[in-house]
């Protein structure tokens, strides 16, 4: 704690020095807006019928739900006691809009996405389940859930109930991440995250953060199997993160035109911090970098035509760089809001240490996780529709195998 | 000097009641459990705090008093109460402009008393603000705590319950004062209670106890003998960022619009 003085500038309330969320807490939200775009990505293709997409359905249902799974590891590890965490569900505090997280999580893994992966391959697992030797027979008649019935009524029941569950997702996946907007946003005490407008902003970046993140899983696995990208598919993702971001980009230049022209009492000391402590993770890496570049690239995929290979390149280049301009927004609020005294009147440094419990060490394996497991979840679920023996018997001989399980 | 048998058996019976009451109460005391406390009813108080800026000389002692008897763990980074010095310079006090921002300072918390820093009598205006935890009536801490760990008790103090506080620290986000710490040693939150174990058995809270000027005053606004009445009636208050509307009830007499 004595290491922080020497980053403190002017007053700060003396129990304000320490930093309460730290680089863990940038990670929730950023993980759980990769959960969302991801899976509002895949339902475009389910409820709008926007076949173009398709090729990604099933890589953005499975990396919302490798993203999912690690979604409240985050925050189980910054908790003082993560062993009490269950009296979140046993007896929430109607009040707290954090206490609310738990069900909103479990609804969303469970109601929605579980069952909709389910649905989705349950021909497979039938199919896998018959022709599978060892123990991965075992675990595809496991998955069954002693349901071999795929008779043409049979999938249509599926079909229908796979999309009604789709049409109550994509409110879900909403909830779930406008909800994290909300965890920041009803702060009164704190007039960076303090805004009506935080929810909608973090539903856009996810959105945003979702679309981007498919786009580059789905380049890794195309290369990664010798596949061939399908470009009507990377040129409809790459026109709905460009419009997405530009929603997106509108809606903070909002903020900060709101901001400024109304200039309440915390103005003063918010702009001092952003020309200051956040330069260069909100104006370099954030705006400059994160956003207004990969704008100018998307938008030039869209002004001239280019060759397959220029709109592949500025395609992942974009990507890339979205991703870093989220994390760097998800950056800039989290730690951004905590940089400033409540009383206007002083500043504070984020130390972030490496290898201790809330350190960069732990960050980075959760960052690293849900890739692993993603791995894992391809295994079991090839995410590509035409080896998929159950659903498409007429698939592409020509095309490699997909790997036993 | 010589005792009769029945002053002795009227002194030994008083020595003996009272000897039993005391350990008794002793035992409430050591146990620090003020729902045992005997006589205390808690729907006939409603506790509040009179601060009187006028009187306050930044002494520290409230500071240190604090630390001692709620065993608030040592370093400058951890407070249940502190006191804050303002010094704002001459040109300021005479044409105060929206961007001025006064000079703060809280070295350790004030528990040692300010360095003579500022020049004297070149027209400025300083003054302390002793800080705790305003026992809002709508508490932000309250509303946000996802496990109800923090709450307000019936006689209007906003407590913690360490042994359910799951650490996520949204309470210390939520408090427009800066009055939440995490303790090092518990990994859970804490905060002023206002002295909870000792107001519920007719004392005082420290900090006003060792105030050498009374400049803070405990008060029960349910009791309508109680000299916060009075108080409040005939001086004008202010509570600290009434925007924020979190029902505060810490009073303050003659704070500077300058204090934040």
């Amino acid at each position: 704690m004595h290491n922080l003085l020497p980053g403190v500038e002017g007053f700060m309330y003396p129990n304000e020095m320490e930093l309460q969320w730290s680089v863990l807490i940038v990670l929730y939200p950023f993980i759980t807006g990769l959960v969302a775009g991801a899976f509002i990505l895949a339902s475009l293709e389910r409820v709008f019928n926007l076949e173009a997409v398709r090729p990604t359905y099933r890589l953005a249902l499975l990396t919302a739900l490798a993203f999912l799974i690690v979604a409240p590891l985050p925050l189980q590890l910054h908790l003082g006691h993560p062993e009490r965490s269950i009296e979140m569900f046993l007896t929430p505090h109607k009040t707290s809009a954090m206490a609310m997280f738990g069900f909103v999580y479990l609804w969303y893994l469970l109601a929605v996405l579980v069952i909709e992966i389910w649905l989705e391959y349950r021909p497979y697992i039938v199919a896998r389940a018959q022709s599978a030797a060892g123990w991965s027979r075992w675990f595809y008649r496991a998955a069954t859930l002693g349901s071999y019935n795929l008779s043409p009524r049979a999938l249509r029941i599926d079909d229908r109930i796979g999309r009604l569950i789709t049409v109550v997702g994509i409110p879900s996946a909403f909830l779930l991440h406008g909800y994290v907007g909300f965890i920041f946003g009803s702060i009164k005490a704190n007039p960076w995250w303090s805004t009506p407008l935080m929810p909608i902003v973090f539903l856009f970046s996810a959105i945003v953060s979702g679309i981007a993140a498919v786009l580059l899983i789905y380049f890794v696995y195309c290369l990664a199997r010798g596949i061939p990208l399908d470009m009507p598919c990377l040129d409809a993702m790459g026109k709905f993160l460009f419009y997405a971001f530009l929603v997106d980009f509108g809606l903070e230049m909002l903020d900060l035109v709101h901001r400024n022209y109304e200039a309440d009492e915390s103005l003063k000391t918010l702009s001092f911090m952003v020309e200051t402590r956040l330069f260069g993770s909100q104006i370099v890496l954030q705006i400059i970098v994160g956003t207004l570049a990969p704008l100018l690239l998307l938008g030039l995929t869209q002004l001239l035509s280019l060759t397959e290979a220029a709109r592949k390149g500025l395609y992942a280049t974009a990507g890339a760089l979205t991703l870093i301009g989220i994390f760097a927004m998800r950056w800039n609020v989290v730690i951004g809001g905590q940089l400033f005294s409540k009383s206007f009147l002083g500043y504070t440094t984020y130390k972030m240490e490496f290898a201790t419990r809330e350190g960069l060490l732990p960050a980075l394996v959760l960052i690293v996780l849900p890739f692993l497991i993603l791995w894992a979840l391809v295994r079991i679920f090839p995410p590509m529709l035409e080896y998929d023996p159950g659903r498409k018997p007429e698939a592409n001989p020509a095309l490699p195998a997909e790997p036993e399980a | 000097m010589s005792v009769d048998r029945r002053q002795f058996l009227a002194d030994a019976t008083k020595f003996l009641l009272l000897t039993g009451a005391a350990g008794q109460a002793w035992a409430f005391v050591a146990e620090g459990r003020p729902q045992d406390a005997p006589d205390y009813d808690i729907a006939r108080h409603w506790w509040a705090m009179f601060i009187d800026i006028e009187k306050c000389i930044g002494c520290g002692r409230c500071v240190e008093a604090c630390k001692i008897e709620n065993d608030v763990p040592d370093e400058p980074f951890y407070f249940r109460t502190w006191v804050e010095r303002y010094y704002i310079p001459a040109r300021d006090v005479t044409s105060p402009r929206a961007e001025d921002h006064p000079k703060v300072d809280s070295p350790d918390g004030g528990r040692h008393g300010f360095p003579d820093i500022y020049p004297k009598e070149d027209g400025s205006k300083s003054f302390f603000v002793p800080k705790l935890c305003n026992q809002c009536a709508h508490s932000p801490c309250v509303q946000v705590c996802p496990v109800g760990a923090t709450f307000e008790s019936p006689d209007g103090v906003v407590l913690v319950d360490k042994d359910y506080c799951i650490g996520c620290r949204y309470c210390v986000q939520a408090c427009p004062y800066g009055c939440r710490f995490i303790d090092p040693r518990t990994n859970t939150v804490d905060k002023c209670s206002l002295c909870y174990h000792r107001i519920t058995k007719g004392l005082t809270t420290a900090c006003c106890e060792v105030c050498p000027t009374g400049a803070r005053q405990l008060g029960d606004l349910r009791n309508p003998a109680d000299p916060i009445h009075e108080l409040l009636r005939t001086h004008k208050v202010q509570v600290l960022k009434p925007n924020m509307a979190t029902g505060s009830k810490v009073y303050y007499n003659g704070l500077d619009a300058s204090v934040r």
